[in-house]
């Protein structure tokens, strides 16, 4: 099995465009129509459905942004009567207000077969047995694996995140091949396999792992496939516009492919909403074709990043988007540089440490102060100030030319930064409380 | 004479030393010797302990980043010149010292030194020719 919908997800450019137009026109006009926080946002911008005739008018609509939908909150965008809707999941609100999203059971199928689609590019079918140890609940990690997984027809374990020691027992005892969670809990279950004294592909046989909800770099993709022995695969997808499964990797492992016949990807420049051409870096903007309950069209994703449309060896032809440099959210302004965390995890996975680490910003007599914690094991070190200074000195090195600004290195103890089971929490901005 | 040493790196902060003395004292830890060197960011508190092993064991699983050195304890003439003739000796033989540190004997007229260097099997061969 190696695509779930070859149809779709093999389809000629001229299709899905076609399809794209098609649905487009339908889904302004429900959204409008049922939606009258959208209506007045067109009304403000001057458009009306008739006016949307393909994608190429896509361009004159209104964008939705995360303001939009905590203005909202929580029915402000739901499009169906509530009888319709059989699920909502919702963010972990971390950014401010949380926002919910709502779903009728087509939505939910579509949403699922996105996530069959993910399963398939990473080598699944129904003999697989997936362990799926995303976040239950209110998260769509864990919801979206699972439906996924039973839509491919894989066994399906719902783990929901950590016990970890019990999530290798699963492993060792039904033998998992396919591993869906973040990949930070990946990393963990890799360091706590370790040392247990396990080995894989010995006593864990896994062979694929589907990661994603937070931004990773290269270096901890090789770190993952190595303690895990696995091909690891990036999967994207953010709770407003379904959850996971809007795009996601196939075994070329370079960038992940759109689900274009639901969703119209932009890259638009975020200070000015400029839609830039392709192959150029900004700001992400989703546009769902199927959408009943939450209809999201032209939505702000504050993920930056690039999409690339070209022949992928794996035969699909849907777009492809870079990994996110992180989320315009998570982008820290320190002394007027943009600088984003996972620019510094690459620094430190490329010098050979473990992306295990906190970063903390704060202000001090109105100078940004940047410090970098990062656990080092005894092995790590001598035990000389020469050698120890010198290390740190190297590492606020490479940081500077990554980032353009100094830091201060602390290396500390392995085991001293909080492991986190979901999300990791891997930045501390002091500066909010002052402000 | 070959070593086991505990190097324990403190925060260098009020109170971070006392504490990590604190937690040696609390576990019936006796130092024989020791040595601090400070940096901007940290304190290494060198120790010599009778069970280095269990020392470092017990600080590593406290959490202190903590490390177990091979270093050179050699018995020098508690005298003038003592420490001198032993520098000598290393440095005619190109062995680089990192750090060194001294405490007096149990009996009168010797002193010990505690030496960190670049090449324990050539320094001991210089030391014992």
């Amino acid at each position: 099995m190696k695509y779930y919908q070859p149809e779709k997800e093999c389809a000629s450019v001229e299709e899905i465009r076609a399809w794209q137009s098609e649905k487009l026109v339908k889904q302004v006009k429900h959204a409008y129509d049922n939606v009258p926080y959208y209506r007045d946002l067109m009304d403000k911008q001057g458009v009306k459905p008739e006016d949307i005739r393909s994608i190429d008018d896509l361009h004159k609509l209104p964008f939705i942004s995360k303001y939009d939908l905590r203005e909202a909150y929580p029915y402000g965008f739901l499009a169906v009567d509530k009888s319709e809707v059989v699920r909502i999941h919702s963010t972990s609100g971390t950014t401010g207000r949380r926002v919910i999203a709502f779903y009728t059971q087509h939505d939910v199928d579509l949403w699922e077969e996105c996530c069959a689609r993910a399963i398939v590019a990473a080598g699944g079918d129904k003999n697989d047995v997936v362990q799926v140890a995303y976040g239950y609940g209110l998260f769509t990690g864990g919801a979206g694996l699972h439906g996924g997984s039973h839509k491919v027809g894989s066994m399906t374990l719902p783990m929901s995140s950590g016990n970890t020691e019990r999530q290798i027992q699963f492993m060792q005892d039904l033998g998992s091949t396919i591993l869906c969670c973040t990949p930070s809990y990946a990393a963990y279950i890799g360091e706590v396999l370790k040392n247990m004294g396990l080995e894989p592909n010995k006593d864990i046989h896994l062979k694929a792992g589907i990661f994603g909800a937070e931004p990773w770099t290269e270096e901890m993709r090789r770190g993952i496939e190595k303690s895990l022995g696995i091909k690891a695969y990036d999967i994207y997808g953010l709770t407003e516009i379904s959850g996971p499964g809007v795009a996601f990797e196939c075994s070329e492992q370079k960038g992940m492919h759109i689900n274009e016949d639901h969703f119209i990807a932009e890259i638009i420049n975020p200070e000015t909403g400029e839609v830039l051409p392709e192959g150029t870096k900004g700001e992400l903007v989703f546009t769902c074709l199927d959408k009943e309950a939450f209809p999201m069209i032209r939505y702000r994703t504050r993920d930056i990043c690039v999409l690339k449309r070209e022949k992928c060896s794996c035969g699909r032809t849907f777009i492809k988007m870079a990994k996110p440099m992180g989320r315009s959210d998570d982008m820290l302004i320190i002394r007027g540089v943009n600088v984003f965390p996972s620019q510094i995890e690459t620094v430190l996975l490329e010098q050979g440490y473990q992306p295990n680490y906190r970063i903390e910003v704060d202000r001090v007599d109105n100078n940004d102060t940047l410090d970098v914690f990062v656990e080092v094991t005894s092995d790590d070190i001598s035990d000389t100030v020469k050698d120890i200074t010198v290390k740190e000195k190297e590492l606020a090195m490479a940081i500077r030319n990554m980032i353009g600004i100094g830091a201060k290195i602390h290396l500390v103890p392995i085991g001293s930064i909080e492991r986190s089971e979901g999300k990791a929490k891997r930045v501390i901005d002091r500066r909010k409380l002052i402000d | 004479m070959r070593i086991k040493q505990v190097s324990v790196m403190v925060e260098n902060k009020s109170g971070k030393l006392a504490e990590a003395t604190g937690f040696l004292a609390s576990k019936d830890i006796n130092l024989r010797a020791l040595s601090i060197a400070d940096t901007q960011n940290y304190g290494i508190l060198r120790i010599i302990v009778d069970d280095p092993e269990k020392a470092a064991h017990l600080l590593l699983e406290a959490g202190y980043l903590t490390k177990i050195t091979e270093v050179l304890s050699v018995a020098v003439p508690d005298c003038p010149g003592g420490m001198d003739k032993i520098v000598r000796k290393l440095s005619a033989g190109g062995i680089g010292i990192e750090y060194a540190y001294a405490f007096p004997a149990l009996e009168p007229g010797t002193a010990y030194m505690i030496l960190r260097v670049d090449n324990n099997d050539k320094a001991e061969a210089i030391l014992n020719s």
